[in-house]
């Protein structure tokens, strides 16, 4: 498709022209971060790759290219956004071209972490901002006239006092011809003159959607290709003894059968992304074809060493471990034993959280082929680079001999920022060469071999002074782990809230062995530490005799300031996120009680209201939730939520799409979902028994607010969907009077009304 | 085994397993893509297609089972693509991820060619199989009220182009 490059780089702004097929300009940036600006921590900043594409033809056709994986959190719409509002184009004429996963010219092509929002926020502007000056630089050398006369609109360069007007393809001829503009000189819209940024856009591929076009993974569909499952061992780590592989293969429709056993993988295992597993793979005419002969297998497993895990055995140690001494202390600020001593009350409480499935709707996927020493492969991670890496390394194939196209996925949720199931897919493909494969998990695949939000405990004890004051606070966090390493994602920080605002702060953490996989799901952590936190600052509020939310309110103006972000390479493996800015999270409180009216209402008895905050992934949330209780039965009858995402919602029809999806998730998480284990195998295996809010359950309205910062935009993947759990928990208590600590809440026998 | 089979207006033949579900059979064996697999056993709605107007879950429906019937997937529900409720969700913008909403559509469609203008209750009775793991119902409630108000007759419209502004 493109030219070979006819590239003018200006080694002061790293900004590049070039020519695309049938002419015109195409413009690449490095990628800056914005992060280290907005006090992210010391993490290094990326290497200046170009990371962003704008395609400008002779006949003015604007393309754009998405590069991040899109998972239906919008980023296809968002960044392209930013790019065609700086460059001047109206978005109706502005095409969108999925980038395959490239780090040649790209960089954090990824979907993870609610990061691509503060990662392209000025760059993405950059790129469409220096276009725009490029093309105002060749107008005004075509008309002989000053730059400072000439303006832009709808993808045309105007000179008001001689009427003359060129478009951008007009233009792109001579703008090929150009040196690249100096990025430090280019003037950044001011937001108030922003034509796209802000407005509502329905998502780019939403005619696709509605009329069936196939988009997704799993609709990948090639001449000549087969289908293909994959038979794990329940228990994680197990392997293949012995199959019926012969029958197996006389199947109708089976083409092939593999016994799976994992290569010798040298220095390359990737942390947190365990690989191929041991298994059977079988391959068909049809994916039925697959499934069915799979359910002909008859399989001697060795279970290996995980074989005695189970939920009752987690308890139990979890049990033993709270009554004995913390292996751990994470963060001692002050002295929490002696202020326990001398506070005029102090509350004590042990809250739980389970295991739970992500279960995306579209169950893992992926499309390959191998042909002559080359992977081509189709797929829809949030961490494509990681699993190409992972292929590469576990099959032997250079990482440029594999190519990936970025297919759209159907929910993410965290589950594909692994990639097990990608090197599934190429090891079958290898076994073919010049035959694609696609390969297709079972939901009971999914979900019997997902990287679950790990389970916990946590034995809470705090103080208050005899004004209602917190002094002393004590957490014995409890989770899985080896020694001084946490499972993944099973880690607790040690400046998680409420610390710096309580001056006696003890956290201390036991940890015990586990043999199925942790992983990221939706706001890791703070999907479960939320509702524990949030819940008991609820019970000491009550314990204190003052408002929930004024209690809040108190405390979040009685911390410590703010500490200047952490060094290089802090925490999660760099990515150090700032502390908690109580401005911002009083900003949002208080609009969350403005909104719901806190305070205000009189409910009749069994009706009212929760509140709740929670900081994550530099989002502040506040939600109140309208909970009406009648025995067990819990109805949702509202829910007001308040955020700062900084000074710009880039798309307010995603933006609030966005928070519906994380109340309701949180719902799902509240009330219904929970993973359980025995002999080694994960119980659950399909929406039935892990179970999901239904329309007849999901709240008539939920009110969505924002309050509008002076800070840089940041993500809205996740930050809406922790507070959720504690609002709705608090308002049960408000209501009932129950005071609800395990999830989920169905183990104390509620349900959704 | 050969059947004869009714889909979208059009006869055809397919040669395949009896049990093998109505789901596969389009996805795999007539290419038309838009149901889609969440679950294989009537949990998430993900599959549904109209079987003589009805709505049923394709994933759990053996091809023996349909004969001859008229089975509609959401390719068929408009020529055009402008059903009302494929106008509505445009404009009210109802996807995230998208996985379920052929699923939700033709869920939606079964209704409105029942209860034209549905309340709330009733809404929430059609939509009830259907999951959506993003959790875009109050835009699905939304897009469905839209689309009874515009009536059965909007289809003639030209779609809206939502999506480009």
């Amino acid at each position: 498709m493109k030219r070979k490059d006819t590239t003018v780089m200006d080694r002061r702004s790293f900004f590049k022209v070039s020519a695309i097929a049938g002419g015109g300009v195409m413009f690449t940036l490095p990628f800056a971060s914005d992060l280290l600006a907005q006090g992210r921590g010391g993490a290094p900043p990326p290497p200046p790759n170009p990371n962003n594409f704008i395609k400008v033809a002779l006949d003015g056709t604007v393309t754009i290219v998405a590069k991040n994986p899109e998972t239906g959190q919008g980023v296809r719409n968002m960044l392209p956004m930013m790019i065609a509002d700086e460059l001047d184009v109206d978005w109706k004429n502005v095409k969108l071209e999925q980038a395959d996963f490239d780090d040649t010219k790209y960089t954090a092509q990824s979907s993870g972490g609610s990061t691509a929002t503060p990662n392209a926020w000025t760059p993405m502007r950059q790129a469409g901002a220096a276009g725009r000056a490029m093309f105002v630089t060749a107008a005004a050398q075509k008309w002989g006239v000053p730059e400072a006369e000439l303006t832009t609109g709808g993808g045309k360069v105007n000179h008001a006092s001689s009427k003359r007007t060129a478009t951008y393809g007009e233009l792109a001829a001579a703008v090929a011809k150009l040196p690249a503009p100096d990025l430090s000189r280019i003037k950044l819209k001011d937001a108030s003159e922003y034509k796209i940024i802000g407005k509502k856009h329905s998502a780019y591929d939403i005619k696709q959607i509605v009329t069936g076009v196939p988009i997704f993974g799993v609709d990948v569909t090639l001449p000549n290709m087969l289908h293909a499952c994959f038979e794990k061992c329940g228990v994680f780590g197990g392997k293949v003894k012995k199959a019926n592989l012969d029958e197996i293969k006389k199947l109708p429709g089976v083409k092939h059968a593999f016994i799976v056993e994992r290569p010798l993988v040298t220095d390359a295992v990737i942390p947190g992304e365990p690989g191929l597993e041991n298994g059977i793979a079988i391959v068909a005419e049809t994916w039925w074809h697959a499934n069915s002969a799979r359910k002909k297998l008859v399989v001697e497993w060795d279970e290996g060493p995980n074989a005695n895990d189970s939920s009752v055995g987690y308890q139990a140690k979890a049990e033993a471990l709270g009554k004995a001494n913390p292996q751990r202390t994470l963060r001692n600020d002050g002295d929490a034993d002696a202020a326990l001593k001398s506070a005029a009350k102090v509350v004590e409480a042990s809250y739980s959280y389970p295991f739970i499935a992500h279960a995306p709707l579209e169950p893992q996927n992926c499309t390959a082929m191998f042909n002559n020493g080359k992977l081509e492969m189709w797929g829809n991670s949030q961490q494509p680079g990681r699993g190409r890496k992972l292929v590469s390394d576990t099959l032997g194939v250079a990482e440029s001999d594999i190519s990936l196209h970025m297919v759209r996925a159907g929910g993410g949720f965290g589950r594909r920022l692994t990639n097990d199931y990608m090197v599934e897919a190429a090891w079958i493909a290898k076994q073919v060469p010049g035959i694609p494969v696609k390969l297709i998990w079972s939901r009971e695949d999914d979900m019997r071999h997902d990287y679950y939000r790990p389970g916990g405990w946590q034995n809470l004890k705090a103080g208050i002074d005899a004004s209602g004051k917190i002094v002393g606070w004590k957490n014995h966090f409890l989770s899985y782990g080896d020694g001084e390493t946490f499972a993944s994602s099973a880690a607790m920080g040690p400046t998680e809230f409420p610390q710096r605002f309580i001056p006696n702060y003890t956290l201390q953490s036991s940890v015990q062995r586990l043999g199925i996989r942790t992983g990221a799901l939706r706001a890791p952590s703070s999907n479960a530490f939320a509702f524990v936190i949030q819940s008991f600052i609820d019970e000491l509020a009550h314990a204190a005799g003052k408002d929930p939310a004024q209690f809040r309110l108190d405390l979040l103006a009685s911390g410590a300031p703010l500490p200047a972000p952490p060094a290089a390479g802090g925490g999660r493996g760099g990515f150090a996120p700032p502390g908690l800015n109580a401005e911002r999270m009083i900003g949002a409180m208080k609009l969350a009680m403005e909104k719901s009216g806190w305070g205000k209402k009189k409910y009749p008895a069994g009706t009212a209201q929760g509140i709740a905050f929670h900081f994550s992934h530099m989002g502040y949330f506040a939600e109140v939730a309208e909970v009406t209780v009648v025995g067990t039965k819990v109805k949702l009858n509202k829910v007001w939520v308040a955020g700062d995402i900084g000074s710009q919602i880039i798309n307010p029809s995603g933006a609030e799409n966005l928070v519906h999806g994380g109340v309701i998730d949180g719902m799902s998480e509240l009330m219904m979902q929970e993973i359980t284990v025995e002999k080694g195998k994960v119980v659950q295996g399909n929406y039935n028994t892990h179970g999901m809010v239904r329309m007849n359950q999901a709240p008539p309205v939920i009110e969505t607010h924002f309050v509008k910062s002076t800070f840089s935009p940041t993500g809205l993947g996740e930050p809406s969907l922790p507070p959720i759990l504690p609002a709705i928990a608090n308002a049960i208590f408000t209501a009932s009077g129950k005071r609800l600590r395990q999830l989920p809440l169905s183990k104390s026998g509620m349900s959704w009304a | 085994m050969a059947f004869k089979l009714n889909v979208n207006g059009h006869t055809t033949s397919v040669d395949v397993p009896p049990d093998m579900p109505l789901l596969w059979v389009l996805r795999d064996v007539l290419n038309l893509k838009a149901a889609k697999f969440g679950c294989g056993m009537a949990q998430c709605g993900a599959c549904t297609v109209h079987v003589a107007g009805v709505p049923v879950r394709s994933c759990v429906t053996p091809i023996s089972s349909v004969g001859t019937k008229a089975v509609t997937t959401l390719e068929g529900l408009s020529p055009t693509g402008n059903h009302p409720l494929q106008q509505a969700w445009e404009t009210v913008d109802v996807p995230q991820c998208g996985y379920c909403q052929a699923g939700q559509i033709m869920s939606a469609a079964a209704l409105l060619a029942k209860t034209p203008k549905p309340t709330d209750k009733d809404i929430d009775t059609a939509m009830s199989g259907n999951l959506c793991r993003c959790g875009t119902y109050l835009r699905i409630r939304e897009a469905i009220h839209k689309a009874a108000d515009m009536g059965p007759n909007a289809a003639a419209k030209p779609a809206q182009t939502a999506g480009q502004d």
